[in-house]
């Protein structure tokens, strides 16, 4: 059988490979430079942010509360005081913007490992889907969480979290939470393609359904550009919300993806040697090109 | 989106509900397990104690999200989060009071950091809190249960005579010493751990434990006599009668007070001049 060809290397052969991995970069260099703002504290004794992402305190003013783990609190039948509910209430703000997955892929430090058990999985040629979940799954899990945590009357799924467990983890010791990670990876490359973070973390389906309304959004205004090369849905991490933007399936035959599971990481326009995608606003439904895009392609 | 939607109606139907059904139970599953685990963790092992103002273990699982906020604003690096595979709730706050022990800060900078209340902001002297309570446990090894004058402890104590007193006792084995056992108070104790750090044995005879580990409860009916006594101003039974001693002329007892009481028989003052003890003598023989 014919080696899978990694997805973008027609970008990276016109444009470069910086390039075409500029926003992947630009996730990274966000993903690190956060988890660098909370490490400098205990590493280097400076300290702009305390803390960890479930709540944290930044240059002694600015407290932002993770709304999920509020959620959870709440239904184990703690009521918060204002600090905590104040916070909550601006980091949901702020996703319900810029949508709510923009937490996976430019805050989430499980992101990169689980793209690079993607990437090496592609990279290894292993092929299929493996061990296959319902894309609803992440809902059954979302809800499991929440009843529990009213049965238990604990955050129960707070002892198990990956997401909270690494950056606890790096900032106040890791314990065996390495190994959470590993399997993780493992679970990823060999068992089920993009199994977490797609079909299981509750986490990232909580966050997505924040971002159902946002206003940032990933459109594929060049979609009559398209040459079905499949390199978007190569790299996408759900692939199925570019299928109705990218294929005119919407009722309303706009070109925006419209899926909160969107997470706004732009590979699709790093990869897309037609420069089919681009950032925009949930208002803007103009199908075609930009000008300053119809420059780059022509030669 | 599957291939079971190009296939027939009933088909795909009963592909969607079998699916359902897998994915339902998969998840009851993991949230059985996990919900079994939880309760499992949920107990906060002996030595491992809460910060000051933490509220009561059932609600504290629920209030704290394990931000560790209260960690970064202990001045003395005295507490840590639980990780992943220890004992304690993964990511809740404690302290080991061998280890470091809490300070019993004034301002309580750990709870003023607590974002959600799960220590709680109505603690506002440190003196009140009550994070577990101090034992001694061993009286085997304890060195003032042997007779001896450490009472470390005791003088480590933020809130000595109050929380820690010793209670002098007689010593049977030399006969004619002490012990100076120390009592800890449960009224007063803030379970700071200072005393089990200050321990000078290898292994501390002292302990801070969870309240309800270290503290007994005596039953609801019980009455302490001599307190109700008191209370009531006269014995509640009978009348207290006056008991008679059969002593000997000009000896008396005087009974929870100065006890045996011999009438003093009026000392001449010692003289300077022998002649005046001569003369003494001489009318002591008439
Ligand atoms: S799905 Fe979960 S683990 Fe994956 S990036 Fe999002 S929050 Fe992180
Ligand atoms: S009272 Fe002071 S020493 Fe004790 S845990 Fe809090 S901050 Fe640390
Ligand atoms: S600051 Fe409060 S919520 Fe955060 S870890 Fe400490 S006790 Fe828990
Ligand atoms: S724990 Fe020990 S040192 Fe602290 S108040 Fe209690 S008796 Fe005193
Ligand atoms: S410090 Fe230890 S050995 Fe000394 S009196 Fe206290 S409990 Fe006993």
């Amino acid at each position: 059988m014919k080696k899978l060809k990694m997805p973008g290397t027609d970008r990276i052969a016109r444009v470069g490979w910086l390039k075409a991995n500029e926003w992947l970069l630009l996730r990274r260099a966000s993903q690190l430079f956060i988890l660098g703002l909370f490490l400098i504290g205990p590493v280097a004794d400076i300290w702009i942010v305390k803390g960890n992402l479930a709540s944290s305190l930044t240059l002694d003013t600015l407290a932002l509360t993770d709304p999920y783990v509020l959620l959870q609190s709440l239904f184990a039948g703690h009521m918060m005081q204002a600090t905590a509910i104040i916070g909550a209430l601006i980091v949901l703000i702020f996703y319900l913007l810029v949508g709510g997955r923009v937490y996976c892929s430019w805050v989430c430090p499980i992101n990169i490992i689980t793209d690079t058990a993607n990437w090496l999985r592609k990279k290894l040629d292993i092929k299929g889907q493996g061990l296959r979940f319902s894309l609803k799954t992440g809902y059954w899990l979302l809800a499991m969480t929440l009843i529990l945590a009213f049965i238990t009357k604990t955050i129960a799924w707070e002892l198990v979290n990956p997401v909270s467990m690494v950056y606890r983890g790096i900032l106040y010791g890791m314990g065996s939470a390495w190994l959470m990670v590993l399997a993780i990876f493992m679970f990823d490359l060999f068992v089920s393609r993009r199994g977490w973070c797609s079909h299981l973390c509750p986490v990232g389906i909580f966050y997505g359904l924040l971002g159902s309304k946002s206003i940032l959004r990933i459109t594929a205004m060049n979609r009559e550009q398209c040459n079905d090369c499949m390199d978007c849905f190569s790299v996408c991490p759900e692939p199925q919300v570019i299928k109705p933007a990218l294929k005119i399936l919407t009722e309303d035959k706009n070109p925006l993806i419209q899926s909160g599971r969107c997470t706004n990481c732009a590979r699709c326009i790093d990869v897309c040697d037609q420069n089919v995608f681009s950032f925009t606003t949930r208002f803007n439904k103009q199908d075609g090109m930009h000008l300053h895009q119809q420059k780059e392609i022509m030669p | 989106m599957t291939e079971a939607s190009q296939k027939s109606g009933a088909m795909s139907r009963r592909q969607f509900l079998s699916d359902t059904a897998k994915t339902a139970c998969g998840v009851s599953l993991f949230g059985f397990g996990l919900g079994m685990y939880s309760q499992q963790a949920r107990s906060l092992p002996p030595l491992a104690v809460r910060p000051p103002g933490a509220l009561a273990e059932d609600e504290f699982a629920s209030a704290c999200i394990r931000c560790g906020l209260c960690v970064r604003d202990c001045p003395y690096d005295t507490l840590k989060l639980g990780r992943f595979g220890d004992d304690v709730l993964t990511g809740t706050p404690y302290f080991t009071a061998r280890d470091v022990p809490c300070e019993m800060c004034d301002d309580i900078p750990c709870l003023k950091a607590c974002p959600t209340g799960a220590l709680d902001p109505e603690l506002e002297i440190i003196d009140d809190a009550r994070m577990g309570l101090a034992a001694l446990i061993d009286q085997e090894t304890c060195l003032n249960f042997q007779g001896l004058r450490c009472e470390v402890c005791y003088r480590i104590c933020p809130l000595i005579e109050e929380a820690i007193t010793l209670d002098l006792q007689h010593n049977q084995r030399s006969g004619d010493h002490a012990f100076f056992i120390p009592v800890v108070h449960s009224d007063a104790c803030t379970g700071c751990g200072k005393c089990e750090h200050a321990c000078v044995l290898p292994e501390a005879a002292i302990k801070v434990m969870p309240r309800k580990l270290a503290k007994g409860k005596s039953a609801e009916h019980y009455r302490l006599g001599w307190e109700e006594k008191q209370k009531a101003g006269g014995s509640l039974v009978n009348p207290d009668v006056q008991h008679e001693y059969n002593l000997p002329a000009g000896v008396e007892y005087e009974h929870g007070g100065r006890g045996l009481i011999e009438e003093k028989v009026e000392a001449v003052p010692f003289s300077g001049n022998p002649l005046d003890t001569l003369k003494q003598h001489k009318a002591d023989l008439q």
